[in-house]
């Protein structure tokens, strides 16, 4: 297992590193120039003033010196000072880290606590009304747009009724450990997160369940004489569960790329929100920190879904 | 020789209908698919919204009276109405028609929709084809590449590439074409996996055919029905995509219409004209809806051992 483990991490750094060529590329071959547009206005400066500053963020030197510097520091996680801030760019991305994670985790939370018991009560009543609703549900909470969902509930429950705040994670003012404001903050942005994930849940869970059933070794739990709730509860679902925990790395990597639009409509200070307003500015380290950040935590996603794997179904071979 | 219906009636105990013998799989599927309501439905709806996109103009001139970009701005915020038909849906911060713009908006939306899902398609097919059929180098060389931009968060590249280089809708489609093809390619490249063992490629291979003659022959028509399936998925998550891109200003951007950028006015104004934002989100999801529930009706109906599985 722990072999498995360390090959599945070697694996990783072919990918970080073609992930950081690329952000390389694409933010250095892109038009409009960085330092431009942050001394935008100030006339004082002379020539001399503005190559200072472009050597002092190494903007001076040719593109493969550039290139080779950039891959030596991002192996240490070093992606220079934020144009804007003047601090480093990986904790001013960090700082935003917790922010994205709750909001990502509770939409998970969401999606199984919703979608799993969904997906049984539609297998369990096949045919009938409550499964064509799931299942009808099943593809209308993927056609939603989110952004949009979000702003519906914004006009319904922060204008017209006026319950719930509309951005951020916290009133100004309140204490920082006041958990009830911050899950009237949490509730709708994370709602709006998990409800893709809600509907591909009910889907899944569906199919499995129903799939499930149809297995020799229901029929032997039911020929034991056994209680249909046991062999629902012990049997079946325990089995039908298992996909659900083995997709749980890509409903992560697919949370957190979602979260980025989601951080956008209610304002919520995470990681997408902050990379988002780096990119607007051309602050090129916090992008690059920021893209770099989102790709590891996708890299690291997967590594839990292919341990999981490992784990749940011993007919995976560990080689 | 052929084998008519009632050869089949008169050997089989089980009674063969009659029109269904001789039916090829597209025959078939369309048979069974005339029978899926919901599906016909959504064909219909997604028709309709695509000839009114399509006929845009001459709503604007003879039904509206009101060209898309034309501003009035003493009829700024006016409510939905049935008195002046240019507001039946509202106007805009500038008295522009909300109606005329969803309409031209709908242009935008679906055409970015069909044309980046056919750039996906078409290298998503070609390379799945490939590495499927030449395994070896070719198939790692690829499937590595695919891990690589698998784990790349997609939205947080395009957010940058937007951001970036301020696409115009062509450059957009190129890129969205570019990115999300990695699906279709792992799905064709399984499929080809198991279809080059049968015997008819191999037959195909002692006759003396070429690998690409065997790829788009033999191996292509074979995979075209679950391409059809992709397609309309496709197409609807394109459409969602390149809504949220507009809506963050990185996509389509004003003052053409799309139904995302008509939303990220619309968000700040919400206090003022709430309507604005409910009917280009109404748009899209009906769009979308469609889209996906094509993809269903015609997977089961392509392939009927799935049907209701999920």
């Amino acid at each position: 297992m722990r072999t498995y483990v360390i090959r599945r991490l070697l694996y990783a750094i072919p990918t970080l590193v073609a992930i950081a060529t690329i952000t390389f590329l694409i933010t250095r071959l892109a038009p409009g120039d960085p330092i431009r547009l942050f001394t935008f206005g100030a006339t004082d400066l002379t020539r001399e003033d503005i190559e200072a500053l472009r050597a002092a963020h190494g903007l001076d030197k040719s593109l493969p010196e550039q290139f080779a510097l950039y891959i030596v520091n991002a192996a240490q996680l070093k992606f220079g000072n934020s144009i804007l801030y003047h601090k480093d760019a990986m904790s001013l991305v960090l700082e935003r880290l917790p922010n994205t994670i709750t909001l990502a985790v509770s939409a998970l939370v969401l999606q199984l606590i919703i979608g799993v018991p969904l997906g049984v009560i539609a297998a369990v009543n096949r045919g009938k009304w409550i499964d064509n609703a799931v299942r009808f549900f099943g593809v209308v909470g993927h056609a939603v747009p989110a952004f949009w969902f979000g702003l519906m509930l914004i006009i319904i429950f922060s204008v017209t009724l006026r319950w719930l705040p509309s951005q951020g994670v916290l009133t100004v003012g309140k204490d920082v450990w006041d958990i009830g404001d911050r899950l009237k903050h949490l509730i709708m942005p994370a709602f709006v997160l998990a409800l893709a994930g809600i509907a591909n849940y009910s889907r899944y869970l569906r199919t499995e369940t129903l799939d499930v059933i149809r297995q020799d070794y229901i029929r032997t739990a039911e020929a034991k004489g056994l209680g249909s709730k046991t062999v629902f509860m012990v049997h079946a679902l325990r089995n039908a569960l298992i996909p659900v925990v083995t997709a749980l790395g890509g409903v992560l990597a697919f949370l957190i790329s979602g979260a980025l639009v989601i951080e956008q409509v209610f304002t919520w200070p995470g990681v997408g929100q902050f990379t988002y307003a780096a990119a607007r500015q051309k602050d090129y380290p916090v992008i690059t920190a920021g893209v770099m950040l989102g790709g590891m935590l996708l890299v690291l996603s997967y590594l839990i879904r292919d341990i999981a794997y490992a784990v749940v179904d011993p007919r995976i071979k560990v080689k | 020789m052929a084998t008519t219906t009632a050869d089949i009636a008169a050997v089989s105990p089980v009674a063969v209908p009659a029109r269904r013998a001789s039916a090829g799989l597209w025959s078939d599927a369309w048979y069974r698919l005339r029978r899926d309501k919901l599906t016909m439905a959504s064909i219909v709806v997604l028709v309709i919204l695509i000839v009114l996109s399509a006929a845009a103009p001459l709503f604007e001139e003879h039904v509206f009276k009101f060209k898309f970009a034309q501003q009035d701005l003493l009829g700024a915020y006016a409510k939905p109405q049935l008195e002046k038909p240019q507001y039946l849906l509202g106007s805009d911060e500038l008295g522009r028609s909300q109606v005329v713009r969803l309409l031209y908006g709908g242009q935008v939306s679906l055409f970015v929709g069909f044309f980046a899902a056919a750039i996906q398609l078409t290298i998503g097919v070609s390379l799945g084809l490939i590495a499927g059929y030449k395994r070896g180098f070719i198939d790692d060389a690829i499937t590595f590449f695919i891990t690589v931009l698998n784990s790349i968060p997609t939205l947080f590249l395009l957010l940058i590439i937007t951001a970036l280089f301020s696409p115009s809708a062509l450059t957009l489609i190129v890129i969205l074409g570019l990115l999300g093809w990695a699906g279709i390619t792992l799905f064709v490249r399984g499929q080809t996996f198991s279809l080059r063992e049968r015997e008819f490629v191999t037959a195909a291979r002692t006759v003396g055919a070429s690998g690409f003659r065997i790829m788009t022959k033999h191996i292509l028509p074979n995979v075209l029905p679950f391409i059809f399936i992709l397609a309309a998925i496709d197409i609807g998550t394109i459409i969602l995509i390149e809504s949220a891109l507009s809506y963050l200003g990185l996509g389509i951007l004003p003052p053409t219409p799309s139904w995302g950028n008509m939303l990220s006015n619309a968000a700040s104004y919400f206090n003022l004209a709430w309507w604005l934002v409910v009917s280009p989100g109404v748009m899209i999801f009906l769009t979308v809806l469609c889209l996906y529930l094509i993809g269903d009706g015609l997977r089961d109906a392509l392939d009927p051992r799935l049907r209701g599985a999920s």
